[in-house]
């Protein structure tokens, strides 16, 4: 078992947005969670990366049977964790290809193995960029400063790329992108699936899911999951919307 | 807090024993500047923070110190390699020294600029081509001087750099200026000026550094002006690492004619107590002006960057940048006003001051001031001052950096953000290794003298 949620709650300023969670996923599975807007699903992503300003009040996340929720942020990282941010933030004054070395080398630190030089590190970077089909231009400019909603996206994918993580989140990323755009990070996610890895894609929208096939599909709503299935689940949301699920929950 | 009288009489007497002995060689037309600027200093006195201009400085610590004029037969010459350390290694047959503020032309040599490029002493200059520096000196500062330390200063004038750059001559490697002071015992204060010009779409490069070879207290007032020709294209960059415990004031005042395009790159990281006012003026149109400043503070220290963009013409360009982070109980001051006079149609102007505070005692002081007189113009603004960003500091985290990592790669970001900005890969180079050092000891050192 990669990632293993157990009843977990969770606060934010005093308001609980988690209200039990129970989540299993599996190496070489793809999770998608679904839900209305409100139902906790970001903040679900959040948790897991570590942001400070989530309170976790009750329930347990072991990662590979370790306590995940014990781990600093950069430690769950490290373990090989990753978010892909709904919004990520611009870092002013520092380039892509500097951010990018600075985290694998924090990363491979961590391993024991040796850091890379600048070279060696555009070296393997080439590769990657390569192997995704994409050019090399975000490199030079500083961390998502003057990107657009698009780009900022691509650049979380390029990041999840080159930090080849066991556990991807991704956190909306399909949200605001155009259908090009959204192929484009579909495949590249897809392309980095493994028997090795695992990922969870939060979304609002069935539409990335024609790209990337799930192998459970959760429904969050209110702060619970309450309802998993295949993919057909979500094709069924996408028919009948998420209004029938939240009066299913009011009855339960 | 009215000033002690005997503090313009000291500076009056100063000046008395100054103009009828060193500066004797000077050519009457200089002593009459000298003479109008003392009046006027003597007019306008230093100034107090009663005045708008200096309401978060007080320079009453400058007024309050015994300076002595530094006597050239008293200055030591320091060792070629005492110098080295300042300038990068490529740039050594193109630099122009100074010591306590009078040119050393054993420590400077000027064979590696091109044809149509002089570079001279401005004592020199004066003796030798007085009516080309007569053309400029004293035109871009205004006279009388509304500044009473650029009165003091050019009461003062003796010594700085004069540097001429020829129409259509282009200079693909910077000319460094590097003030050096040897700090003697007592309080030191020197007075450089310099003026540099370039014709008329001539391609210029010029950087001028302020350093020390000890710490001790002493008090650079330096002034430069710059005039940018009708199309040409100059990058000036400016580096203040005056010792810990020095004082310095300078003004910098450009003028630039039509279809010119300049930078301008003031970085300040030394001294313990600091103001630098940027006058720029843009007196022709389609002038492009980028005004990119830096200042890294910690200890007790005090900088006061107030900058001037006066669009005179319509069509013009600026875009003003200036990044500060403190530390410690630094504090940092700036005022960047921004002036569109009547006609001055079509201007495009845009003003960022952002402040990265480091401790909870270090304090920024941030004001923007328009005055805009035309109607169809684009101007924006805008400041910050805060701590570092949590999101930030969360997102670089999620990714493995450790959070004095990422403090510290986001505090980098703030300085490298400004270099960027530099075209001149060699200063760029040697500031970001400042920089990088800076955050990697200087604040430690600074913290012990803290």
């Amino acid at each position: 078992m990669l990632l293993e949620i157990k009843n977990l709650h969770a606060t934010v300023e005093g308001r609980e947005i988690l209200r039990g969670v129970d989540l299993a996923v599996n190496v070489g599975e793809v999770h998608a969670i679904m839900g209305p807007n409100g139902s906790g699903k970001s903040t679900l992503a959040q948790v897991l990366a570590g942001h400070p300003a989530y309170a976790v009040t009750a329930g347990t996340v072991l990662y590979e049977g370790k306590d995940l929720l014990a781990m600093t942020p950069e430690a769950r990282a490290r373990e090989g964790v990753f978010l892909a941010f709904q919004y990520p933030v611009a870092i002013r004054g520092i380039t892509n290809a500097y951010f990018l070395r600075s985290a694998v080398n924090a990363i491979r630190k961590y391993r024991g193995e040796e850091e890379l030089g600048p070279v060696e590190f555009m070296d393997a970077l080439a590769e990657k960029l390569q192997a995704i089909g994409w050019d090399d231009s975000y490199l030079s400019r500083p961390v998502n400063e003057g990107f657009s909603g698009g780009e900022k996206k691509r650049n979380e994918i390029l990041q999840l790329a080159v930090l080849d993580p066991k556990l991807a989140i991704l956190d909306e990323t399909d949200s605001g992108l155009d259908i090009d755009a959204l192929k484009t990070v579909a495949h590249t996610v897809d392309k980095l699936r493994r028997p090795d890895n695992a990922t969870v894609l939060v979304t609002h929208y069935y539409r990335i899911l024609t790209h990337i096939e799930p192998d459970v599909v959760h429904v969050l709503s209110n702060g619970r999951i309450v309802k998993s299935g295949g993919k057909e689940l979500a094709l069924e949301l996408e028919e009948k919307g998420y209004d029938w699920l939240r009066e299913a929950a009011a009855v339960a | 807090m009215t000033q002690a009288p005997d503090v313009k009489e000291r500076y009056v007497a100063a000046f008395k024993a100054f103009a009828g002995n060193g500066a004797g060689a000077a050519p009457p037309w200089l002593h009459e500047i000298r003479e109008g600027a003392i009046a006027r200093f003597t007019e306008l006195g230093f100034p107090t923070m009663k005045q708008e201009e200096w309401r978060f400085t007080s320079v009453a610590p400058i007024a309050e110190t015994r300076f002595a004029l530094a006597r050239p037969e008293a200055t030591l010459t320091p060792a070629p390699r005492d110098i080295d350390r300042f300038v990068p290694r490529a740039a050594g047959r193109r630099r122009l020294v100074f010591v306590n503020g009078r040119h050393v032309p054993a420590l400077s040599a000027t064979d590696g600029l091109p044809a149509g490029v002089t570079a001279w002493g401005l004592a020199e200059a004066c003796r030798h081509h007085g009516d080309l520096v007569r053309r400029h000196l004293g035109r871009y500062t205004g006279t009388p001087s509304s500044n009473a330390f650029t009165a003091l200063n050019t009461a003062f004038l003796d010594d700085g750099a004069f540097v001429h750059v020829a129409t259509g001559v282009e200079m693909d490697e910077p000319l460094h200026l590097v003030f050096v002071t040897i700090p003697p015992p007592e309080p030191l204060v020197s007075h450089p000026r310099n003026v540099v010009v370039v014709e008329r779409g001539a391609r210029a490069a010029v950087v001028e550094s302020y350093v020390a070879l000890a710490d001790g207290v002493y008090w650079t007032n330096a002034v430069t002006e710059l005039a940018v020709g009708e199309g040409a294209r100059v990058e000036y960059c400016r580096v203040q690492r005056e010792s810990r415990d020095a004082f310095h004031v300078a003004a910098t005042h450009t003028h630039q004619a039509r279809d010119s395009v300049l930078g301008c790159h003031p970085v300040a990281l030394g001294g313990a107590l600091s103001r630098h006012d940027v006058h720029t003026v843009l007196a022709g149109p389609g002038g492009h002006l980028t005004l990119n400043g830096l200042y890294l503070l910690g200890g007790g220290q005090h900088a006061d960057h107030h900058t001037v963009i006066d669009h005179a013409q319509p069509h013009c360009e600026s875009h003003e940048y200036f990044n500060g982070v403190l530390d410690h109980r630094a504090h940092g001051v700036f005022n960047g006003r921004i002036i569109v006079r009547p006609g001055a149609q079509r201007t495009d102007s845009k003003q960022t001051n952002n402040n990265l505070l480091l401790s909870t005692e270090a304090r920024a002081d941030s004001q923007p001031q328009l005055e805009i007189h035309a109607d169809d113009v684009k101007c924006t603004h805008g400041s910050t001052v805060g701590p570092i960003d949590q999101q930030q500091l969360f997102y670089l985290r999620s990714r493995g950096l450790s959070q004095e990592t990422a403090r510290g790669l986001l505090t980098y970001g703030f300085g490298t953000e400004i270099l960027g900005r530099m075209p001149v890969g060699e200063v760029r180079s040697q500031l970001d290794y400042l920089v990088r050092t800076w955050l990697a000891g200087g604040g430690a050192e600074r913290r012990r003298a803290a």
